[in-house]
């Protein structure tokens, strides 16, 4: 089943006995440190607006305690909103009833939990199957499906083992085949993949990723990664104390970070990963070289290209090849560094030097 | 200064009025409906009457056998299986066959009976705050009051015989099941009862597929002391008619028979310590295939 679009619409979430009568102040803009202090009450999200396009992966990254679990949450309604509206596919999840809702979880949407969340009474096979034994699903019908998924994640031969036979990671992957057995258009995953190794956890990117070529889900996707993050995520916002301070593609993220707050999450990232060619292109500059590439390759596919061509520049091109201008390697090996090469209008100016790394992440 | 002396006491003449007042009540109450109280308590007479006929009927040698195989089965242990034979073969060779098997269909009835009652109330208690408010002093008092206290009303409804004993023993035996059940599912990760509902389980679906799976070692432990305290009642019960291993007991105190007491009580903590390893036996394996203690 493809993907449905998830409207969030002004979304408050106060934690306490009273949060009914405090959510007024906290819509006049009381701050969460003053809701807390004054009132012995948290304001885990605040105003909250954020529109998920059907079929699109939608990252969520923020410091612990940002709220990011309390706002997946509120999608499937684990967590009923203090105020404000969750819109997924058009209907009001808020104003679900019991049965509706419940109907509404078998349907339509799947989840990875932070804490894995196993049944440990029951095998890798009977967790994997449990969506769909709730939806009624025949017998052979479901171990079908899960077999498939178990494979996928690679824990065949595991079927019959107790979750507490396994390690960590291998939990996590059992609780990624559940929520993917289900087959439900939306798929929220809550640091689905922190407990992984680095090999596997990139294999399980790319398990997500063939699955959105083949059937657009719409995934919301929280991590802590943000090489992670840039690589899965069509947009990507940022929590902080229960506001979102930025939401954009990953390239609004690294180029133009809303604050410092964001800026510390973007800083040891790995540009050559993110920014394309024309980030870095002179613009309207004629080129000299026979290479041509087209803007949107990010820049360490640029290079490699470059250097397999044994060319020091190229033209680029729009993907429909309209010439748009030309790039030097230095442009985008100074890019890729975070260095400035100076002299010439059209570069972007970067004032720190950093070194391209493999991977990183941001830890908080 | 009277009154600071002695307690000001309800006047004799008017208290003993209202023991009277409360008492033919009572009466009342059983000469009207004792019928109908009987009659509703006959399927379970008869249930009861069966579940003897089969412990005496069956050939010695198959109960014994089924017994041991019970227990190699739960404990996985050979020491404990032989010990239940040996046990039995004790029990049989010193002449309380009859009486140890009427006890034991006693326990089995109370323990189900107990079991029938003590899961559903628990369950509940554990789903509606309010209920496990008022059970629970409910539960206390039925843990703390004499046994002979409650005895009276009983015999006073029903009279001497199987059926007011086993009220008496279930009265006696019922709360840690309860206690238990509604224990053990409100100990159930929160965080698992979570996923559940993400997939959209119904109450009875968590329920059945979470909820009791989860909760069953501390189910089968209430079990378990739900069985410890209905052979505990075995002696007591023989005073309002239970037969088995408890009214041999009663006629040794009335006549000083050291020995016959003696002899019945040591296969009463026999089959005592039988039932207990089996029922723990079998809690322990249910929280290692769970996983819990590997
Ligand atoms: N049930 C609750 N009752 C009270 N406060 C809560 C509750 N759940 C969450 N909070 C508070 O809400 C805030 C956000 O919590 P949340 O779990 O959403 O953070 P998070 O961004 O997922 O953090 P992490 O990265 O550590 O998982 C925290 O300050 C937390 O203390
Ligand atoms: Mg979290």
């Amino acid at each position: 089943m493809s993907g449905l679009a998830i409207e969030i619409r002004h979304l408050y979430k106060l934690f306490g006995g009273k949060a009914g009568n405090l959510i007024a102040l906290a819509e006049s803009g009381l701050g969460r440190a003053e809701m807390l202090s004054a009132h012995n009450h948290v304001l885990a999200l605040s105003d909250i607006n954020l529109h998920i396009e059907s079929g699109r992966i939608q990252v969520i990254m923020g410091l612990s305690g940002s709220g990011k679990s309390t706002l997946i949450r509120h999608i499937n309604r684990l967590i009923d909103p203090t105020s404000g509206n969750v819109l997924v596919g058009g209907t009001d999840v808020t104003r679900l009833s019991v049965k509706e809702l419940r109907q509404f979880r078998r349907e339509a949407t799947a989840m990875v939990f932070q804490k894995f969340a196993l049944l440990p009474h029951r095998t890798v096979l009977d967790n994997v199957v449990y969506g769909l034994e709730i939806k009624g699903v025949a017998r052979a019908e479901q171990e079908r499906h899960a077999r498939k998924w178990i494979d996928r994640v690679g824990l065949g031969g595991y079927e019959r083992r107790l979750p507490s036979q396994l390690s960590g990671g291998m939990q996590q992957r059992v609780g990624l085949a559940r929520a993917l057995c289900n087959d439900a258009p939306i798929l929220l995953m809550d640091e689905a993949f922190s407990a992984l190794d680095p090999l596997i956890r990139v294999d399980m990117q790319s398990v997500l990723l063939d699955l959105q070529k083949e059937i657009r889900k719409t995934i919301v996707f929280i991590t802590h990664d943000l090489d992670e993050a840039l690589r899965l995520g069509d947009r990507i916002a940022i929590l902080k104390d229960g506001l979102i301070v930025q939401n954009g593609t990953p390239e609004d993220i690294v180029l133009t970070p809303a604050d410092d707050y964001v800026s510390a999450f973007v800083k040891e990232v790995n540009r050559g990963r993110v920014l394309t060619l024309s980030s870095v292109m002179r613009a309207g500059e004629p080129a000299q070289s026979p290479l041509g590439l087209t803007a949107d390759l990010t820049l360490e596919e640029a290079l490699s290209r470059m250097i397999a061509a044994d060319a020091s520049e190229a033209a680029v091109l729009s993907t429909d090849g309209v010439l748009l201008g030309r790039v030097r390697f230095t442009d985008i090996v100074a890019a890729t560094l975070r260095t400035s090469v100076g002299t010439d209008a059209g570069l972007p100016v970067f004032a720190h030097t950093g070194c391209l790394r493999g991977s990183h992440t941001v830890s908080v | 200064m009277e009154w600071w002396k002695s307690f000001p006491a309800m006047d004799d003449l008017r208290l003993t009025e209202i023991k009277k007042a409360i008492d033919s009540g009572f009466l009342q109450f059983t000469r009207t409906y004792g019928v109908v109280i009987e009659d509703f308590f006959a399927p379970l007479k008869s249930f009861l009457i069966w579940s003897e006929k089969l412990a005496i009927t069956t050939p010695w040698p198959i109960v014994v056998l089924v017994f041991s195989a019970i227990a190699y089965a739960s404990t996985r242990s050979w020491r404990i299986a032989l010990g239940t034979t040996v046990g039995f073969c004790l029990i049989g060779y010193l002449g309380m066959w009859e009486d140890a098997m009427k006890t034991v269909s006693m326990i089995f009835a109370s323990t189900l009976v107990s079991i029938a009652l003590g899961l559903p109330v628990g369950i509940l208690m554990s789903r509606y705050k309010w209920l496990r408010v008022s059970v629970t002093p409910v539960l206390d008092v039925m843990q703390t009051m004499p046994t002979f206290v409650y005895l009276i009303p009983v015999v006073m409804l029903l009279g001497i015989g199987k059926v007011p004993g086993l009220i008496a023993v279930v009265i006696y035996a019922l709360p840690p099941v309860i206690r238990l059940t509604d224990l053990g599912i409100r100990l159930v990760d929160a965080e698992v009862l979570e996923a559940a509902d993400a997939f959209g389980s119904s109450p009875w679906q968590k329920l059945v597929k979470v909820q009791l799976p989860l909760a069953l070692p501390t189910i089968m432990a209430g079990i378990n002391q739900t069985i410890m305290m209905a052979l505990a009642m075995v002696v007591v019960a023989s005073m309002i008619g239970v037969q088995g291993l408890g009214q041999p007991v009663l006629k040794a105190i009335a006549n000083q028979y050291f020995t016959l007491g003696l002899f019945n009580g040591l296969a009463i903590v026999a089959i005592a310590i039988i039932f207990d390893r089996i029922s723990q036996a079998f809690g322990r394996r249910l929280q290692n295939v769970r996983g819990h203690e590997q």
